[in-house]
């Protein structure tokens, strides 16, 4: 029942030859949301960047160790990492939206892997963004300039733009660390609804959303993996004394 | 203690403190300012009237006369904008491309850091400088070299317009290198990882994301390249300018019907700016002269102004696009 | 179905890109390169073309002749600082070009330092950031216009209200030059004060301010101190301009090969002499190789004036954050 979809195994990460990951080996369930929390600057988010291989695109990263998907190694060099991406979104910790329309954002990746029929575009576009519920608030302004929406509007329509060319895994970099209260908990409303369809990898420097969203949670210190758990046994019995220290606040 | 409260109170209802010199120190370089900024405007303005009712359809479009006290500057108009479209031809495509390999492939490399040192300080460098680089390489390397495998007797080996050109293009390349790789480090590295991330390529997002954000601001330098190198006169007081030219460089294709006329990039050639200079240092009677000179600068002012203008309006969109995008 | 679903999505994982693309890909990348080589290669060639012609220079005329001719009678030394390129017993010295040159410059810097700080003060610190948003483009567009219209500008007006107020000897003079050089420099200068000036952040001002200083006190003692260096590289960059610049001194300098330093008399300058010169020599002529050499000598001097702002300017930039 408890499938793998991601499994790192002995992952050590470099930047520049300073260790950002130190012998990480961990396993992501599939259609679960697993949060990897830590205070800043624990390796979080180049945790999160080696599973669709961004980090190669930052100078003087080295990497040791394998990150296998379904049980294929994608730093094979049999993986196609432009189609490793495609199968695997990513949401930024601030929106990033492209500075054209709409409509032009979310057909953004399907058209650049070769779909071009005018009414294909179309449903994918209603049917991602009704699954990311913006649907009602887009409909009807889909020309307009997508800059010119709320934060948190971009930062879903980020989400939905991420799931156009219809990913497996969906990687989330503190999405929510930039937005309203509000708009907060429309993205993660919005995390659980997407749990059925997608594996779901979260960074957050929020303990509380960490335990409101996620079914999984991995504890990263000075990028070594502490402690990983189901949620509730995490946050209410953890195992290691400096996953208990860092949740209660005491340091972090 | 009361007595310290006292005094901070009586402190706080001074006369307001006027800072009387401070006050017309500004003034003396407010007056200053709109003094020296008067006085440079005064130069356009003056040239401006003077060549205001010169200007007409006639001075624009006929060929000199009268040993250049009459007639108009037409071929002198065709001549710099030939000379400025082959100019673009050479340099434009070459310096953007350049400046993408430089900025999106070899960001970090050695070479091009080097490149980009020696590029900046080029831009730098006396236009003259670059005339002598292309009267001894372009004519009497390149030319020479030319006429001997193509056996055109003296053609290419002296100096002519394609030479012209050509120097001019080295002069503004590294102006366009500089330009097109500063608006493309202008938008904002969180644009390339959002491509990446949905599976784009590198020249997909270079094609669809990187270049549509940075265009307007290469086009900014760009046109301001080019609006430096159409009023540069130094680097092609040796490179074909002709005092006056009975014909247009032109080239005539023959497609029995009809021919169509094409600048013709081995000829010499008549050009706005050295127009100005010949006819104010070296004209005969440079008093009789003069209204076709002020007419002549006054074209070529406009000629700068309006392209300054169209420059400055790419780059006001560029800043309104960069706003929006890093204020996301 | 569970299995299915996986499989599936390992052939996907699996999958490549079409050959098509990944060869439409790499050409692209390539054909980038080769342009960006070629590019380096017009740039590299300048250096070396310049470098090989002076080299040839020395060769044919001798590293000594371009400052004196040492067998003339002359004066006490026994050293001629000559160029007369085209007499029978030709005279290569750069030093007269070069005062000349120097002497064009130097006032113009002069002039343009205190009105560019003036107008760079005065845009930074006094005037609104909507007019502000206006006058820059102009001031640009001042330095942007082309130099034969001030050269042209000096011969026709200049030159005669020079001549009526300072009522010098020759029409045409250093300081007729001078005054169109400034011209040029005091947009460059007026434009890299205002850069420097608005690059100090605003908690410096912020803190003067409340330590009680008046606005005044605070341009005079914080501001413009502490942008010192960004108007030193402006000025730098102000004077390689001016002792560059071609059209405006061929123009009005008189053009006068002598070694003086009366701002009133006529001289010639380097970029002055290569234009008027260089037209007429026949290749590869001892004469030739004389204006390569002046012109390598004005290229390494404005090369080594951009490389010492550049490194100013990059310091800067380090030091300050926005």
């Amino acid at each position: 029942m408890k499938e793998i979809k991601i499994q790192l195994k002995n992952l050590s990460v470099f930047f520049n030859y300073i260790q950002a990951l130190n012998d990480v080996s961990l396993d992501f369930y599939s259609n679960k949301v697993t949060s990897i929390i830590g205070p800043s600057g624990c390796g979080k988010t180049s945790l999160l960047r080696t599973i669709n291989r961004m980090n190669e695109l930052i100078a003087g990263f080295l990497r040791k160790g394998s990150v296998f998907i379904d049980g294929i190694d994608i730093y094979d060099e049999k993986i196609d990492v432009v189609n490793l991406r495609k199968l695997v979104g990513m949401v930024f910790q601030t929106s990033n939206l492209f500075p054209k329309s709409i409509y032009e954002n979310l057909i953004f990746a399907p058209k650049l892997h070769g779909i071009s029929d005018k009414s294909d575009l179309n449903e994918i576009v209603e049917r991602i963004c009704t699954q990311t519920a913006i649907w009602d608030e887009v409909k009807d302004r889909l020309n307009e300039n997508a800059l010119n929406l709320s934060a948190g509007q971009q930062q879903r329509l980020c989400i939905a733009r991420a799931l156009a060319v219809e990913p497996n895994i969906l990687l989330m970099d503190e999405p929510a660390s930039a937005l309203d209260p509000i708009s907060t908990a429309k993205i993660e409303e919005l995390i659980f609804d997407l749990k059925s369809r997608y594996t779901i990898v979260i960074v957050t420097h929020n303990m509380q959303q960490a335990a409101r969203i996620s079914d999984y949670t991995a504890f990263l210190y000075l990028g070594q993996l502490i402690e990983f758990g189901k949620t509730t046994k995490l946050f209410t019995n953890p195992a290691n004394k400096q996953t208990e220290d860092y949740i209660t606040g005491r340091f972090g | 203690m009361k007595l310290k409260s006292i005094k901070l109170s009586s402190e706080l209802l001074k006369e307001k403190h006027k800072d009387l010199p401070g006050r017309i120190a500004i003034m003396i370089i407010s007056a200053l300012s709109v003094l020296i900024l008067a006085a440079l405007s005064s130069v356009l303005i003056k040239i401006f009237i003077e060549g205001a009712s010169v200007i007409n359809l006639n001075f624009l479009s006929e060929t000199p006369r009268n040993s250049m006290t009459e007639g108009g500057i037409g071929p002198a108009i065709i001549g710099t904008l030939s000379v400025s479209f082959i100019m673009i031809i050479f340099a434009v495509p070459m310096g953007i491309f350049s400046a993408i390999y430089i900025h999106e492939y070899a960001r970090e490399k050695w070479y091009s850091r080097i490149l980009k040192l020696s590029v900046n300080n080029l831009a730098g460098v006396p236009s003259i400088v670059f005339g002598l680089f292309g009267l001894g390489f372009f004519v009497l390397i390149v030319g020479k070299f030319l006429d001997e495998i193509m056996d055109t007797g003296l053609l290419f080996g002296q100096p002519v317009m394609l030479w012209a050109s050509a120097t001019l293009a080295v002069l503004v390349l590294p102006t366009i290198i500089l330009t097109t790789i500063e608006a493309l480090a202008a938008v904002p590295d969180h644009q390339r990882y959002a491509s990446y991330g949905l599976g784009a390529t590198k020249w997909q997002t270079i094609r669809d994301v990187i270049f549509p954000q940075a265009r307007p601001g290469i086009l900014t330098g760009v046109i301001l390249a080019i609006s430096r190198a159409a009023g540069e006169t130094a680097p092609v007081l040796f490179l074909g300018c002709a005092f006056f030219l009975p014909e247009l460089p032109l080239v005539y294709f023959d497609f029995g019907f009809f021919e169509i006329p094409m600048i013709n990039p081995a000829s010499q050639f008549m050009y706005l700016s050295y127009h100005i200079f010949i006819l104010t240092t070296q004209s005969a009677n440079p008093t009789l002269t003069q209204p076709i000179q002020y007419g002549t600068t006054t074209v070529l002012i406009l000629l700068t102004v309006i392209l300054n203008l169209t420059a400055i309006l790419f780059r006001y969109k560029f800043r309104k696009t960069l706003r929006e995008v890093r204020g996301a | 179905m569970e299995y299915e679903s996986k499989n599936t999505f390992n052939e996907q994982l699996l999958k490549k890109r079409s050959t098509v693309l990944k060869i439409k890909e790499i050409m692209i990348k390539y054909f980038l390169r080769l342009n960006a080589f070629a590019a380096s290669f017009f740039i590299l060639l300048i250096f070396y073309f310049l470098l090989r012609e002076s080299y040839e220079a020395f060769k044919v005329i001798g590293i000594e002749r371009f400052f004196w001719q040492s067998n003339g009678s002359a004066d006490a030394s026994g050293k001629l600082f000559e160029w007369y390129p085209t007499s029978d017993n030709p005279r290569y010295s750069i030093i007269p070009l070069l005062a000349g040159s120097l002497l064009t410059a130097f006032p113009a810097v002069a002039i343009s330092t205190i009105f560019g700080v003036i107008i760079g003060v005065f845009m930074s610190e006094v005037i609104s950031n909507k007019f502000r948003e206006i006058l820059k483009p102009v001031i640009e567009m001042f330095a942007g216009i082309p130099t034969v219209v001030l050269g042209f500008f000096m011969l026709a007006v200049g030159a005669e209200i020079v001549r009526e107020l300072f009522g010098p000897f020759t029409r045409l003079n250093a300081f007729l030059a001078s005054v169109g050089l400034s011209f040029i420099v005091i947009p460059i200068i007026a434009s890299l004060t205002e850069d420097a000036l608005r690059s100090i952040p605003r908690e410096v001002r912020m803190a003067s301010y409340a330590l009680g200083a008046t606005r005044w006190q605070t341009i005079s003692r914080i501001v413009l101190p502490a942008a010192v260096n960004g108007i030193s590289a402006g000025i730098i960059l102000g004077f390689g301009r001016a002792i560059g610049e071609t059209m405006i001194v061929l123009m009005a300098s008189g053009n006068a090969a002598i070694i003086t330093i009366d701002i009133f008399s006529s001289v010639r300058t380097i970029t002055a002499t290569i234009a008027a010169e260089m037209g007429e020599v026949s290749q590869h002529s001892a004469h030739y190789f004389a204006l390569f050499f002046i012109g390598v000598f004005l290229f390494s001097a404005t090369f080594i004036l951009n490389l010492i702002a550049d490194i100013i300017f990059s310091r800067l930039k380090k030091r300050i954050r926005f």
